[in-house]
């Protein structure tokens, strides 16, 4: 048992290790540079709506659109039809590089909406408090939208950030790498199952050990 | 100070359009408390709410100090508004920060300097008696708490006027009465002049020098707190006095007693409720006097007192009776039940 054990190791530690810093270097750049386009979205998508600070029915409904349309499309099928982009921006289609446009498109209006909902729950009347002291509004979207909203953003960002290491593993499929990726060449095609149980038990301590982490910062932000 | 000339707003709606104020004018003079009273959706918070311009009016113009906010610039507008405070029904304080952050990040924010931001909390903090709450949160706070906070947090702009909003209306009656309490203590002590809405009669009975009365978003009675109460022209009126001054008779009796005499309704106002004004009457005509109901409130800046009373005696001497004590500077009505005639 433990002589197996061993063996395992010595084969797999190497590759597994790839992987695992594979996803994180995924993960990590995808949700920085999702969290930079979400975020400021987020904020958009709700001060333009009816009756707010920056009310703009076009801006307003184009958003809405373009984020619906997008979250409607599963990421398998964006992977591959936004190539073109991909390669426009990224100038590669394939390894980690041309995984992180396609999981940044897909993310980054996920992260909008979330903040969306996280935004609208700042109470109006906090607000129209700042309005009535003759603070800018650019510094009410700062001091008072998103910091009384970042508990609830965290939480919404965890969630992100979980859907992103499931979109990953779907990179794989353009030669990415990652955990997903090397559960599914390994595990499903060559049938190694033991390289499939252990990538699926990393990927649930991390998806835990995530969840865990932002559950209990969002507790530690929240005062009321 | 603060004065609005003819505002009319309209409140546009899918269903219909709302005329929430209807040509409305007043003047609120520099280092008054002028309270604005009406029951619900009379159009009080719309009032209110001109005053900084949270809400634009559809017609007329808001003028502080002269100077005419409905015209100002976006940048103008809001260095206007930072001399004026507002207090809210909701308190209306961030979650997220405690006491000393809620009242210094919105002076950091209007540039006041990071040295006179820390004197600035403490000062207004130790005015409102909250100094020992500093590292509070709002959650760790009572309502009356939450509500010095936020004074503090309006008073730390160092304003010339401040709004408040239904200020008490979510506070227990001995709240109200502390709170009312430190408002008129800013008032004579800072020479804040202060704009307050309120429904509640005793608001503007223990603190406000003078007083409008809205209805239907027209205000229908305006004047000195006292006038209001020793004579209220309107319906609406009547029934805040009413409010304060249960002095209704039961019917049966009044009609049985005007066989034998007449109802009076006396009004003693400041001074004159001092004098024993019943007592000389007895001594002095051929009356005797009962008194059905008796009340005397204390106005900010003088006791008012009523008092109903039988006259038992020929409708002469009555006559004589009530001439001598409207010398004496009582004012003397014949009883009517207050309120009793039904409107709406
Ligand atoms: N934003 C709005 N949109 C539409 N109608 C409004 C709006 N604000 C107020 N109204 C309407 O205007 C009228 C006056 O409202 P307002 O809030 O000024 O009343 P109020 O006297 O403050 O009442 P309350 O004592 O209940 O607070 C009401 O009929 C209300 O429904
Ligand atoms: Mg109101």
């Amino acid at each position: 048992m433990l002589a197996s054990i061993t063996a395992f190791f010595d084969n797999w530690s190497l590759e597994i290790w790839e992987a695992v810093i594979q996803t994180f270097q995924m993960v990590g750049i995808a949700l920085a540079i999702s969290i930079l386009i979400g975020l400021p979205l987020g904020v958009l998508l709700t001060l333009s709506g009816p009756g707010k600070a920056l009310e703009n029915k076009v801006l307003n409904h184009g958003l809405n659109l373009i984020i619906n349309v997008i979250r409607s499309i599963p990421f398998i099928i964006l992977l591959f039809f936004i190539l073109p982009f991909t390669k426009m921006i990224a100038g590669t289609t394939i390894g980690v590089g041309g995984a992180i446009v396609p999981l940044v498109v897909y993310t980054a209006p996920y992260i909008a909406r979330l903040m969306e909902s996280s935004l609208l729950e700042v109470d109006r009347g906090v607000i129209e408090a700042y309005e009535a002291m003759g603070i800018k509004t650019r510094h009410i979207i700062w001091h008072v939208l998103i910091r009384e909203s970042r508990s609830s953003i965290i939480l919404g960002l965890t969630i992100s950030t979980i859907g992103l290491i499931g979109a990953t593993a779907m990179a794989g499929l353009v030669g990415a790498g990652g955990l997903g990726d090397l559960a599914y060449r390994y595990g499903h095609l060559r049938y190694e199952v033991d390289v499939m149980y252990v990538t699926v038990f990393i990927l649930i301590i991390l998806v835990q050990g995530i969840q865990t982490f932002g559950n209990r910062l969002s507790a530690r932000l929240k005062k009321d | 100070m603060i004065e609005f000339k003819n505002i009319t707003k309209v409140f546009h709606t899918k269903s219909k359009d709302t005329k929430a104020l209807d040509d409305v004018s007043l003047h609120v003079k520099k280092g008054t408390i002028f309270g604005v009273i009406g029951y619900s959706g009379a159009g009080k918070s719309t009032l209110i709410r001109m005053a900084n311009l949270l809400e634009k009016p559809t017609k007329g113009q808001v003028f502080l100090n002269g100077k005419e906010l409905t015209k100002m610039s976006r940048g103008d507008l809001n260095i206007a508004r930072q001399k004026m405070g507002m207090i809210f029904q909701s308190f209306n304080l961030l979650k997220t920060g405690t006491v000393y952050e809620n009242i210094a990040i919105p002076l950091k924010l209007t540039g006041v300097p990071k040295k006179e931001i820390k004197e600035r909390v403490n000062k207004y903090l130790e005015i409102v008696g909250l100094l020992d709450k500093t590292n509070a949160y709002p959650a760790q706070l009572s309502g009356g708490q939450k509500q010095r906070v936020a004074i503090a947090r309006a008073l730390a702009h160092e304003p010339e006027v401040l709004l408040c909003d239904e200020a008490t209306s979510a506070l227990d009656p001995d709240t109200t009465e502390s709170i009312l309490a430190l408002l008129s203590k800013i008032n004579s002590e800072l020479g804040i002049t202060i704009l307050l809405i309120t429904h509640e009669m005793n608001v503007v009975q223990s603190i406000c020098h003078e007083v409008a009365v809205m209805e239907n978003g027209r205000i229908v009675e305006q004047g000195k707190v006292i006038d209001l109460f020793s004579q209220p022209k309107t319906e609406t009126a009547k029934r805040f006095v009413q409010s304060i001054f249960n002095d209704k008779i039961p019917e049966e009796l009044v009609e049985n007693l005007k066989n034998s005499g007449q109802i009076v309704t006396l009004s003693f106002i400041g001074q004159s409720s001092g004098k024993p004004a019943l007592a000389m009457v007895t001594k002095q005509f051929d009356i005797f006097p009962s008194i059905l109901s008796g009340n005397i409130a204390q106005l900010k800046d003088e006791p008012y007192g009523r008092l109903v009373v039988h006259l038992e005696g020929s409708a002469s001497e009555a006559e004589k009776a009530m001439n001598y004590l409207t010398e004496l500077g009582v004012i003397v009505e014949k009883y009517q039940n207050r309120g009793e005639s039904h409107v709406g």
